[in-house]
């Protein structure tokens, strides 16, 4: 690992000075980044630990009956927190179903939004990648590429952004609040990750020395509690980053789908809402063809970034299992395996 | 750059100078520190071989920068037995063959301390297991591991029953 100068502010002002300079990269709980240097994949010249910063922890209920979450709330504590879990059960889901208890004890909500890609060529400094370093070409093109991206890829990049969190959070219209040289700005989750087009090494819209605060959902992310689900193929049952996912948030009433939060993960550089999907789902009856229908609207744009084609179906059918499982009812206690398409229960069905 | 820091590991009180900020919590433990019990695995996060108790709650040593950690009580696999009696978790992997060759062994029963702490899985044997797939074992003796867990667990339920009734 590059030798490397550690310094821990004590405001966020002063964090954000430090965070400007070049070479400067903030240090949260360090799952990821601390990988990447050893890898030398991250080669920063100054840590800027904001562990510390005051405020940053804590999940407050907002007057307008949304919720803030602190950028240093840890992903265990989130998912464990009983009013958070009850009222945004797929967001819980999701986190559960990401890394392992030792990882999520210790990774921040902050850091997970800021997560860096787990292609295997981004993570292998002697191979070619445009992320990692621009002009180098896409050895993933062209290489083992079969977790790679099936929307929103370019030539330059096929990367994929393996959040499990963000997936559900997009769904419900999350907004990340910024500070920066320039203040406080907000932008939604939505519009935070960059697809790669000609410039993969861009992955979001932050500036440099720009330091997530916060995340917010808004009041009306909490009316879906009843019908959330969130679903996640892996290739192993457990600890595994997802080869596809979705989450599936339905209001429900009188029969009828109300209204459809649809997005899914593991499918391009950024967590993927299904608006066109939402549309055809909004006033529908809860039925299987209406589930294929609105996944063929998701999937539509699709196309193999190389040996990769069995994704697109297999996105199609996470979510028309997601949104089954939606609608059937949020479960009254996350299962013991998070969003797992599998069941251990004798006579469950193993379709997905 | 010179940075130092203090930490209580396993309940006494250590100031330690950090050489170079690149330290992490495993390499403090094992090379400053000679606490050699936490194993250095893949020192990637990805086998669980490094878990220890930081506060209480279990991680992975190996991604935690120490300098970051100034201030926090660690505690390492030396301090789970207690005046040469095994805690009933030790005895428990011994009794259920939760180990062969025994490298992986200190990470497990660490993070099945978080595990039991955490009070998420209770005595559901699925829940266990999903609650340790952080842990690798290349001897593949999880099934032994489920079971020592499971049955620390049990006891625990037992004992809380008694103390209600």
């Amino acid at each position: 690992m590059k030798s490397f100068d550690y310094v821990r502010p004590a405001s966020v002002a002063d964090a954000i000075a430090a965070g400007s300079l070049p070479g400067a990269v903030y240090l949260a709980a360090g799952t990821n980044l601390l990988d990447l240097m050893k890898g030398g994949v991250s080669r920063p010249d100054r840590l800027v630990d904001v562990t510390r910063l005051p405020g940053l922890d804590r999940i407050e209920a907002l007057a307008d009956g949304g919720v803030r979450i602190g950028a240093l709330v840890r992903n265990a504590d989130l998912a464990h927190d009983a009013a958070f879990a009850k009222a945004y059960p797929a967001v819980a889901e999701a986190l559960l179903s990401g890394a392992s208890a030792q990882l999520r004890n210790a990774a921040t909500v902050g850091g997970n939004l800021l997560q860096r890609t787990r292609c295997a060529y981004f993570y292998d400094p002697a191979s070619g990648c445009n992320k990692r370093e621009p002009g180098s070409g896409c050895d993933a093109r062209h290489g083992e590429n079969r977790l790679n991206a099936v929307l929103g890829w370019s030539d330059a990049c096929i990367a994929t952004h393996p959040s499990d969190l963000c997936v559900p959070l997009v769904a419900l219209d999350a907004v990340v609040e910024i500070e920066g040289k320039g203040g406080r700005r907000e932008v939604r989750l939505e519009d935070l990750h960059r697809l790669p087009g000609e410039a993969p090494e861009r992955e979001t819209v932050l500036a440099l020395g720009d330091l997530i605060v916060a995340l917010r959902l808004p009041a009306d992310a909490r009316y879906f509690s009843g019908h959330a689900r969130y679903l996640k193929v892996r290739e192993r049952t457990s600890y595994a980053f997802a080869v596809v996912s979705a989450a599936a948030c339905l209001r429900i009433a009188r029969g009828k789908i109300e209204e459809a939060r649809l997005a899914l993960g593991g499918v391009a550089a950024k967590p993927w809402r299904a608006r066109e999907a939402e549309k055809l789902l909004a006033g529908a009856a809860p039925h299987a063809e209406n589930y294929r229908r609105a996944a063929e609207a998701a999937l539509a744009g699709a196309k193999p970034s190389g040996d990769n084609e069995f994704k697109i179906e297999l996105a199609r059918q996470i979510l028309v299992r997601a949104l089954a499982t939606a609608a059937v009812g949020t479960p009254e206690r996350i299962p013991a395996l998070p969003a797992s398409p599998l069941s251990t229960r004798p006579g469950a069905l193993n379709d997905a | 750059m010179h940075h130092s820091i203090s930490l209580t590991v396993n309940g006494v009180r250590r100031d330690i100078a950090l050489s170079d900020a690149r330290v992490t919590l495993l390499d403090l433990l094992r090379e400053q520190l000679h606490l050699t019990g936490t194993k250095k695995g893949c020192d990637r996060g990805q086998c669980g071989a490094c878990t220890i108790l930081v506060n209480g709650r279990r991680i992975n040593s190996c991604l935690a920068l120490a300098a970051s950690h100034d201030g926090a009580d660690i505690t390492t696999i030396e301090a789970v037995a207690r005046d040469g009696e095994l805690h009933p978790l030790q005895a428990a992997f011994i009794a259920h063959d939760g180990l062969q060759c025994g490298f992986c062994t200190p990470g497990q029963i660490m993070s099945a301390l978080g595990l039991i702490n955490e009070g998420q899985a209770g005595c559901d044997a699925e829940r266990i297991r999903e609650g340790m797939s952080g842990n690798l074992c290349r001897c593949g003796a999880y099934a032994g591991i489920t079971e020592a867990v499971l049955q620390v667990q049990k006891s625990l339920a037992e004992a809380e029953k008694r103390q209600v009734a």
